[in-house]
């Protein structure tokens, strides 16, 4: 398709939201992006980069704190008509038919009945719904939900169509269907759609779709690279040319602000937002990279692929064995450090004192949490605490999810105990005695 | 399936030609319509205070007093379900109102109805002057009372747990406020409000037979119905009569439940947000036959035609484009005057009650109706902590055995729907017979009602626990105390919480009518804050009801505070099982 008019214009957009504690916290920040007629684009980053967000602006459903947010060169005060969403969750109305569900939007425009009755079976068939207009939405499969999501949307016939994750919540084949239908409406014309903006965790799937991508850095959001993809629909996923814009992909989204070679990394703040991986995960990603074929270094796309995970756990993992000092990520590529390897070849105990070492140098809301609870005399100190001095740096439930995530990690190096009832930390037992026995090997305490 | 675009008239046509459901629905349908004409146009019959209503101990006539206390149960029903949804919306919705319509919804749901009763009905009466709706309408505001302000919680809790993604989807599809509330906040909130209007009705009937002998003035007035008949009963010490009553209140209450219950609960399954698979569908014959027939599904169409011909009126008209509406500025100062000025209304209003308390109650006796509520208080407690003994283990036996919690559960629902008050009569012949205390024994009377709560909620819970943990539990060998300790007892924690806080609000209220009872010329009283306020009531003594009713509603607000809310937060975090 041609490029044409501007569809969407954001400029300088910024947003944050009202802490308790009356600071801001800055979700995006300078945010530039346009969208014109006949383009698909694709949001990706990691989660927190506020794209949703950025969906969710144009969308009109949250209101930007600055910037202008113009959709045809009108501002968006909110909800536009001309502008439709498909949603993760599907957000269909449970007690509504497939059919209700689609002429909901139509009904507020006070479509009359018959047409809205036409319309609606129209876009049914389009959508390959034929047959279940009287179901409801708990008869149908992940998929079929999706696709009534899907009709919902077009029935209102957008100029532009906004999906938020729209294919994260189904298996793969599914997936993969529904995505093909998409583009194949949008290639053909049979939609009245002039442009497409998604958010999407599946790098392969940007890339399959869009002829554009953008990658978000978090802490704030901003737009940290573009990546425009100029090959012909439709797409071949094993060709050079589409692997190796999923390298660059990959490649750009791991990049780490530049830093001296060789410099120890810095120490992180306390609000870092800490991935979540699981200490057994992160074991296990660690293990595969020393096994053949990998033998110590892999290239992302291939790691992905060997370990079976979704990108957005791929790159918590990643990003923990980063920060722990275990590996490294350059360029796309991923290689194993010496401590990472003497990881891998330690036995069961000796790998928790590992972890329990590096956890303690690396994280340092770990030290920081240790340190408190070594300095009281009861060896005891309630999640609140600790809870709120994250809370100055991150949202309540992000500070509560990073506290939860760390406890994890604490748990399992053995550095201190958490009581889930009480919601107080501890020294665990054996270091408060101060006895000499090194930390048995434990299923106890671990979060997966 | 492509609709016909052929004319209307010609297309409907042969759905208009009754079907075989028809013969069912059409007669079924029509003998409620013409009951209920005739029940409400002996509601409204000419009447003046003093005037003798008949009524009869004959057993012919009972039919007809169910008529006119159903219908009675239906009005309140109907009130409380239109004051459910102005209320809860009002409060949801906007920020002011939630700040005033809450709290006060708190201190209306302790505040004991019966005694209430003596002061609303002289108001209705005047409203309907030289007609018997006067006295209708206290009784049904007794009812009512009794049944709103759970309801009204129910759907104020849903309308504030709306999901999240839903709410986006409704604002991105631009459905006014009006269509949001069909299409997507009354539909979520429909079973647990249905849930609510059942348990009401279950405990309205208490109430039911409770407010058709109202005294005002020191005339004593007895609307036809179920109720009054019990009174008149016991006043001439009729034990038959008495036997009749149960028999056709027991009737009154399956004909709610299949006629009205049913096919609600049968219906609302379709607006359950997620569904557990394995879980029964619940079933209604009534519904499958309205739902069939032709007649009524033409009846169906009223409401959508209604629904099409509001969205037009009601829809919103702005595009949300170009020039950026005039933004509400908000000031602080506004939020704190609101609360100033409520608290200024509330200081006042105390004060007025306690200048008008002051002119007839000397301070002594206020401080001994403290000590009396501290006697109900207390039996209260101890009747919570017998009922559990006896209902917990016997509950818990039940619900781990699928085909007896099948059969006992309706019946204990049943139990707990069916009015304690029709069983006073035996209790103080009792009483009376072997010479027993009445300070304890009329205590038992409380709980009568209300201890079923227990029962089939624990029941429900223990039924509901896992099978892999009971397998797992059999397989490390747990048993007797170890067993209770680590499985079941943590299992039912939550839904025996939700019994016992039901049980103990429902014992409060009751005790104004059990700790005075009375056949023919014997009157029992039991020391107790519900015994002083039955006895002001019946003496017309309005200081003294509203210190009473002030006294009793701090104590319920206090239990509920100090006690019940904090065992439930227990029960919700830590006791959960999912």
């Amino acid at each position: 398709m041609t490029k044409g008019e501007l569809l969407i214009n954001l400029a300088g957009v910024r947003k944050s939201f009202r802490a308790p504690d009356r600071s801001d916290r800055v979700v995006l920040e300078g945010v530039n992006f346009r969208l014109e007629e006949g383009e698909i684009v694709a949001l990706l980053g990691k989660s927190g980069s506020g794209k949703s967000t950025l969906l969710r602006i144009i969308a009109g459903l949250i209101k930007p704190n600055g910037g202008d947010v113009l959709y045809r060169g009108k501002t968006i005060n909110g909800p536009a008509y001309g502008i439709s969403m498909v949603f993760q969750s599907f957000a269909l109305f449970p007690w509504l038919t497939v059919q209700q569900n689609v002429e909901l939007g139509l009904e507020a425009m006070a479509v009359p009945a018959p047409e809205r009755e036409r319309r609606a079976l129209d876009v049914i068939d389009l959508i390959g719904l034929g047959g279940f207009e009287s179901a409801f939405p708990r008869e149908l499969s992940g998929g079929m939900r999706q696709r009534v999501g899907f009709a919902r949307a077009l029935v209102m016939r957008p100029d532009v169509l906004l999906m938020d994750e729209p294919f994260s919540a189904l298996d793969v084949l599914t997936a993969e269907t529904l995505r093909n239908d998409l583009l194949e409406l949008w290639l053909e014309r049979t939609i009245p759609t002039k442009g497409i903006l998604f958010v999407s965790h599946n790098i392969e799937e940007a890339v399959t779709m869009a002829d554009r991508i953008l990658i978000f850095s978090s802490d704030p959001g901003r737009v940290k690279a573009e990546i425009p993809v100029n090959l012909p629909h439709p797409r071949d996923t094993e060709s050079a040319a589409f692997k190796q814009i999923v390298d660059e992909v990959y490649a750009t989204m791991t990049q780490q602000p530049t830093r001296a070679i060789g410099a120890a990394p810095e120490p992180l703040s306390l609000g870092y937002r800490l991935p979540e991986a699981s200490p057994y995960k992160i074991e296990g990603m660690l293990e595969t990279l020393v096994e053949p074929p990998l033998n110590g270094k892999a290239d992302l796309p291939q790691l992905a692929e060997i370990l079976e995970l979704p990108d957005e756990t791929l790159f918590h993992l990643l990003e923990a064995g980063r920060l722990f000092n275990f590996i490294k990520v350059e360029h796309g590529d991923v290689s194993l450090l010496p401590s990472g390897l003497a990881y891998v070849e330690a036995n069961a105990a000796q790998r928790k004192e590992i972890f329990a070492e590096h956890l303690l140098n690396h994280i340092s809301l770990a030290s920081h949490i240790r340190r408190i609870l070594d300095e009281r005399r009861d060896h005891r100190a309630p999640e609140d605490r600790f809870l709120q001095e994250l809370e100055d740096y991150l949202t309540d439930d992000e500070a509560e999810r990073v506290l939860e995530q760390v406890i994890a990690w604490g748990r399992y190096a053995e550095i201190f105990d958490y009581d889930y009832t009480s919601g107080v930390l501890s020294l665990p037992e054996e270091d408060e005695e101060k006895s000499e026995t090194p930390p048995a090997p434990s299923e106890t305490a671990a979060a997966e | 399936m492509r609709p016909s675009i052929i004319p209307a008239t010609i297309s409907f046509a042969p759905e208009i030609r009754p079907n075989a459901w028809d013969l069912v629905a059409l007669p079924l349908v029509l003998a409620v319509l013409w009951l209920l004409a005739f029940g409400g146009a002996q509601m409204t019959t000419p009447y003046n205070i003093g005037d003798a209503l008949p009524l009869s101990l004959d057993p012919s006539h009972l039919p007809y007093y169910l008529l006119r206390s159903g219908m009675r149960m239906g009005a309140g029903m109907i009130c409380s379900l239109l004051f459910t949804l102005v209320y809860a919306t009002l409060a949801a919705k906007s920020r002011y109102a939630e700040k005033i319509l809450i709290p006060i919804l708190d201190v209306l749901q302790s505040i004991p109805i019966l005694g209430f009763l003596s002061i609303t009905v002289t108001g209705f009466i005047a409203l309907f002057p030289g007609n018997l709706l006067g006295v209708e309408c206290a009784a049904i505001f007794a009812i009512f009372t009794s049944q709103a302000w759970n309801m009204t919680f129910s759907f104020y809790q849903s309308l504030r747990t709306v999901p999240f993604d839903l709410q986006e989807a409704a604002d991105m599809f631009h459905l006014s406020p009006w269509q949001r509330f069909w299409r997507l906040e009354l539909p979520f909130a429909m079973p647990p409000l249905i849930w609510n209007m059942m348990m009401s009705v279950s405990g309205g009937w208490f109430f039911v037979v409770a407010s058709e002998a109202i005294t005002v003035s020191g005339q004593q007035i007895l609307l036809p119905g179920i109720g009054s008949y019990i009174s008149l009963a016991i006043s001439n010490k009729n034990l038959a009569a008495i036997g009749w009553a149960i028999l056709t209140m027991l009737v009154g209450i399956i004909l709610y439940d299949q006629l009205l219950f049913r096919p609600l609960v049968a219906w609302a399954d379709k607006f359950k947000f997620e569904t557990t698979p394995g879980e029964e569908i619940p079933t209604s014959r009534l519904l499958t036959v309205l739902q069939r027939s032709r007649l009524m599904g033409y009846l169906g169409g009223v409401p959508r035609l209604l629904w099409n011909w509001s969205l037009p009126l009601l829809r919103r008209r702005d595009d949300n484009l170009g020039r950026p509406p005039a933004r509400r500025r908000e000031f602080g100062w506004v939020d704190k005057a609101w609360n100033t000025l409520l608290a200024l209304v509330a200081a006042y209003a105390l004060i007025r009650v306690a200048e008008f308390v002051k002119t007839e109650v000397p301070l002594d006796e206020v401080w001994r109706v403290f000590l009396m509520a501290l006697a109900t208080a207390t039996r209260v407690l101890v009747l919570i902590v017998v009922a559990s003994v006896i209902w917990v283990p016997i509950g818990v036996w039940i619900g781990l055995r699928p085909r007896w919690a099948q059969t006992v559960q309706p019946i204990a629902q049943f139990m707990a729907a069916f009015p304690a008050n029709l069983m006073f009569p035996v209790a103080v012949i009792l009483i009376l017979k072997y010479h027993l205390s009445v300070e304890i024994w009329t205590s038992p009377l409380m709980i009568l009602g209300t201890q079923w709560y227990i029962l089939f909620n624990v029941i429900a819970g223990a039924s509901a626990i896992p099978t892999d943990f009971k397998d797992a539990g059999g397989n490390f060998g747990l048993k007797g105390w170890l067993k209770w300790k680590r499985l079941i007892l943590p299992a039912i924690f939550s839904s025996y919480v939700t019994g016992a806080i039901t049980a103990s609000g429902g014992s409060w209220n009751a005790s104004i009518v059990s700790e005075l009872v009375s056949w023919g010329n014997d009157t029992l009283t039991a020391t107790g804050i519900g015994s002083y306020i039955a006895d002001a009531t019946a003496k017309g003594d309005f200081p003294r009801i509203a210190l009473g009713i002030c006294v009793m509603c701090l104590f319920v607000m206090l239990f509920n505070r100090q006690l019940w809310r904090r065992l439930y937060r227990l029960a919700e975090e830590r006791w959960r099982i999912d």
